[in-house]
């Protein structure tokens, strides 16, 4: 690496280049990308940061919205086979042209048994060059969801991963150690210029970049600081310009103070309590599960109190739910997000009515380092439980040891977040959460939840390609979530940015950070 | 003196084998790499084979013996969060550790050491008393609160020092160096201050125990009255001889510096071996924490190695199997 002597120099510059164009966005966030191997992990802020880098088939707006990115149109030439035309004349910023070999070798890779995200183009094929600026995408059936999958899926060099002995994804399984794991060469926006995990990655503009530039930064410094209390620091004392996931506590701090400013909007990730479906409670071995009684599900409902949560725990940031999609993504039903009233009176009356005068008693498990405020959630609930006599054992543990807890079941009520990413559509809830645990189907659904109309929905809904039919299927499987209170949504948890006035960064509930959009002052 | 250091070094071995079984043991509680390695909607059929291909299907005890022979190859194996050589990381991460326990150990000798005399001299001294309050405060304050108190002083209200990082970095070869550039000198102070400051009181106390022990002994109170001047007696006669144990404890200390090191880093951002260590434990990344585990045990066992056998060249009365 040059770095040693490059980094005083380009020091130099920026100072001599204050008052000039030469625009520096300089960020942190607590964690760093793990790899700039794109089929190297699933970790989805790795992939924001390669992302400023690599470019993609399509690509999402300012809206979110699908639109070309390095194919410039698309049709379905039989329901498994989708053909691409690509955008000509693009240049990788090693200098090789873009063209339909890289695609068909970044498709490849991705779907390479030793990939990491494979799962990721779960219905792929493979891919075939038709021309030079064609590619056919063949599935295993038809599928719908393809373009929101292409969003995530980087384009890389096969003349680069060729030259430097990377055509194989690196993998701990295999052995395979990458060249493009701490190297990167796309087509995107930005250039990587240095890569020291935990320390600082540098990115420099792309001045050849096929898009129209909607920023004016010359450089990003990317400076991850774990400690949350640091992290506000960095920004306070001037070293960082704009700082994601900023430590509920310290917004009114960030805001009162001069040259800052908060930027505040609810996510698309959804936070909700599940239940446990099998034939007893861990809490209650040798009794029938009270979870199981619809009106036991809705007094629990009942029972939470979204307005003071929203008020005292979520200082008024987060964004009350009553349906387990957020507003921007498809199969959203307005309709559907309304919660269940509060009213603790009628609660106790519905667990009366169900058998339970006295209450019963149940667990209750959450993470305590993934979601916004989690524990004082849980705690919060654990006692509005209480108030209508449910004895709740409550159990709060790190992240590390909690999700695999609920992936075995372990749990009785428990608590997830869903922001239905990638591929930000209904149906990622309804076959990983609604359906039941089989095959490709459940992933996330551990607690033997099986509701047949949901099971039926899923397998149709993956393979309609009637866009209006598909969203009336996920609309159908949210109202049966919604009727029988399947679960508990609770809010979506807000996305809390600082920055220095100076910058002009719009925030996406997807909770990316798209520098291409960013201007600086 | 050959068997002695044979003996030594097959206690050592012995030692770290155990602390990679401990380790081991442990490591089934703090989670799951395939929860942490999975992506959201994952199906079970997806966790499950890359739970066979990163063999964590075996039981603990396989995964162990493959663990330590692989080890014995010298192959730390790969880290399941990078899906890089965990060699390769540590080593990476390594100087920056090493350098910041540099500073804090030269940083407690060039202060611990003069002011344990100053109150050993002058033990009712209005000076003495206030370093002795303040010492009590650097051995009680834990760690992340001196780190984000200096932090919140010099970095946010008087923007004298940068509150994270290591600045401006330097490559020689395999060492990335700090030393060599205004930004990483300026780096170093504040989590060196932070790292030194338990041993810093640590020595003081050690050096003002120890003076005042010699200060009080016959060959002192001889050379007074053989009318030598105070400057000859307190640092030529008595520092030298107080300073022994420091030596020792400073050797020994090291090691619990770099191991202390976790949080000072964690605190200042500091891209060394600590820091690596906090996410891999976020991530269940096995194989970084046993290679951290197994690195800090060598240090312990090294360092401890040294000593002894250096006692031993000193000390005829140490040497094992001969008495």
């Amino acid at each position: 690496m040059k770095y040693g002597i490059a980094a005083p120099i380009a020091a130099l510059f920026l100072l001599a280049g204050v008052s000039a164009h030469a625009q520096t966005l300089r960020w942190s966030a607590p964690g760093d990308a793990v790899s700039f191997d794109p089929n190297a992990h699933t970790d989805s802020f790795t992939s924001n940061i390669e992302m400023m880098v690599y470019d993609t088939l399509v690509r999402r707006n300012r809206m979110l919205a699908i639109e070309p990115g390095l194919a410039t149109s698309w049709e379905i030439v039989a329901p498994d086979r989708w053909r691409f035309h690509l955008r000509q004349g693009v240049k990788f910023q090693g200098g090789e042209n873009f063209s339909a070999d890289d695609v068909v070798t970044s498709i490849l890779r991705t779907i390479d048994a030793g990939s990491r995200n494979k799962g990721n183009l779960a219905t792929v094929k493979g891919a075939e060059k038709v021309d030079d600026y064609t590619v056919d995408v063949v599935l295993s059936g038809p599928y719908p969801l393809l373009l929101n999958d292409l969003t995530g899926i980087f384009m890389m060099s096969k003349a680069w991963l060729t030259a430097h002995d990377a055509m194989r994804p690196a993998n701990i399984s295999t052995g395979v150690t990458s060249y493009a794991s701490t190297h990167a060469n796309g087509t995107g926006p930005f250039r990587l210029e240095s890569y020291m995990p935990d320390a600082k990655t540098v990115m420099t503009v792309n001045p050849d970049w096929w898009g129209k530039p909607e920023h004016n930064l010359e450089r990003i410094e990317f400076r991850p600081i774990r400690s949350d209390a640091t992290r506000v620091s960095a920004l306070l004392s001037g070293e960082i310009d704009m700082i994601a996931a900023v430590p509920l506590q310290d917004i009114p701090r960030i805001a009162q103070t001069p040259g800052m400013k908060m930027v505040e909007d609810p996510s698309l990730r959804v936070i909700f309590l599940g239940f446990n479906w099998k034939p007893e409670l861990h809490a209650m071995p040798g009794q029938k599960n009270p979870l199981l009684d619809l009106r036991v599900r809705q007094a629990l409902w009942h029972a939470v109190d979204m307005q003071s949560i929203h008020k005292r725990i979520m200082r008024g940031k987060s964004r009350i739910a009553g349906t387990m999609v957020a507003p921007p993504v498809p199969g959203y039903v307005a309709a559907l997000d309304k919660p269940l009233a509060y009213d603790p009176a009628l609660a106790k009356k519905m667990l009366a009515e169900a058998g339970y005068p006295n209450g019963f008693t149940t667990g209750l498990a959450c993470s305590n380092d993934r979601y916004i405020a989690d524990e004082q959630l849980c705690l919060a609930i654990a006692s509005m439980w209480t108030r209508v006599g449910v004895h709740v054992e409550l159990k709060t543990e790190t992240k590390a040891t909690y999700f695999p807890r609920q992936d075995r079941g372990d749990t009785d009520t428990w608590m997830l977040g869903w922001a239905t990413l990638p591929p930000m559509d209904g149906y990622s809830v309804l076959s990983a959460i609604f359906a039941t645990r089989s095959g490709k189907f459940g992933g996330a659904n551990a607690n033997g939840m099986s509701v047949p109309a949901l099971d039926e929905l899923a397998r149709k809904a993956a393979v309609e390609l009637d866009e209006p039919k598909r969203l009336e299927m996920l609309h159908q499987a949210f109202k049966i979530a919604y009727d029988q209170a399947l679960f508990i949504p609770l809010h979506e948890q807000p996305l809390a940015w600082a920055m220095k006035t100076s910058v002009d960064m719009p925030q996406f509930a997807d909770e990316y950070i798209r520098p291409w959009f960013t201007k600086v002052h | 003196m050959f068997s002695a250091i044979t003996s030594r070094l097959a206690q050592a071995l012995l030692v770290m084998l155990a602390v990679t079984a401990i380790a081991f043991v442990m490591f089934r509680y703090v989670g799951d790499p395939v929860a942490m390695m999975s992506r959201e909607d994952a199906t079970p059929a997806e966790k499950a084979e890359l739970r066979h291909s990163l063999g964590l299907d075996r039981p603990v005890l396989v995964q162990f013996g493959s663990f330590v022979g692989r080890v014995a190859q010298g192959d730390l194996g790969m880290s399941f969060r990078n899906q890089r050589p965990v060699a390769t990381l540590m080593a990476e991460r390594l100087p920056a550790t090493m350098e910041l326990v540099i500073v804090a150990t030269i940083l407690s000798l060039a202060i611990g050491i003069p002011t344990g005399v100053l109150c050993a001299l002058h033990p009712e001294g209005r000076t003495a008393r206030l370093i002795q309050t303040l010492s009590l405060v650097g051995i009680s304050v834990p760690t992340f609160v001196t780190g984000i108190a200096l932090i919140l002083l010099f970095a946010v209200i008087l923007h004298w020092l940068p509150s994270f990082g290591r600045g401006d970095v330097v490559h020689l070869g395999f060492w990335t160096t700090g030393f060599l550039t205004r930004s990483g000198l300026e780096s170093l102070i504040l989590p060196g201050i932070t790292l030194a400051l338990y041993q810093l009181t640590l020595i003081m106390r050690l050096v003002r125990a120890e003076m005042i022990d010699v200060l009080d002994s016959d060959y002192i109170r001889f050379a007074r009255a053989r009318g030598l001047p105070a400057r000859d007696i307190h640092f030529r006669l008595a520092l030298r001889n107080a300073l022994m144990p420091v030596v020792t404890i400073t050797g020994l200390q090291i090691g619990s510096l770099i191991a202390f090191a976790i949080v000072t880093e964690t605190v200042f951002q500091w891209p060394g071996m600590g820091l690596l260590f906090i996410q891999a434990i976020g991530f269940a990344d096995v194989p970084v924490m046993a290679a951290y585990l197994l690195f800090v045990g060598f240090m312990f066992v090294a360092i401890n190695m040294i000593v002894d056998i250096t006692y031993t060249l000193i000390d005829p009365r140490l040497r094992t199997g001969r008495t």
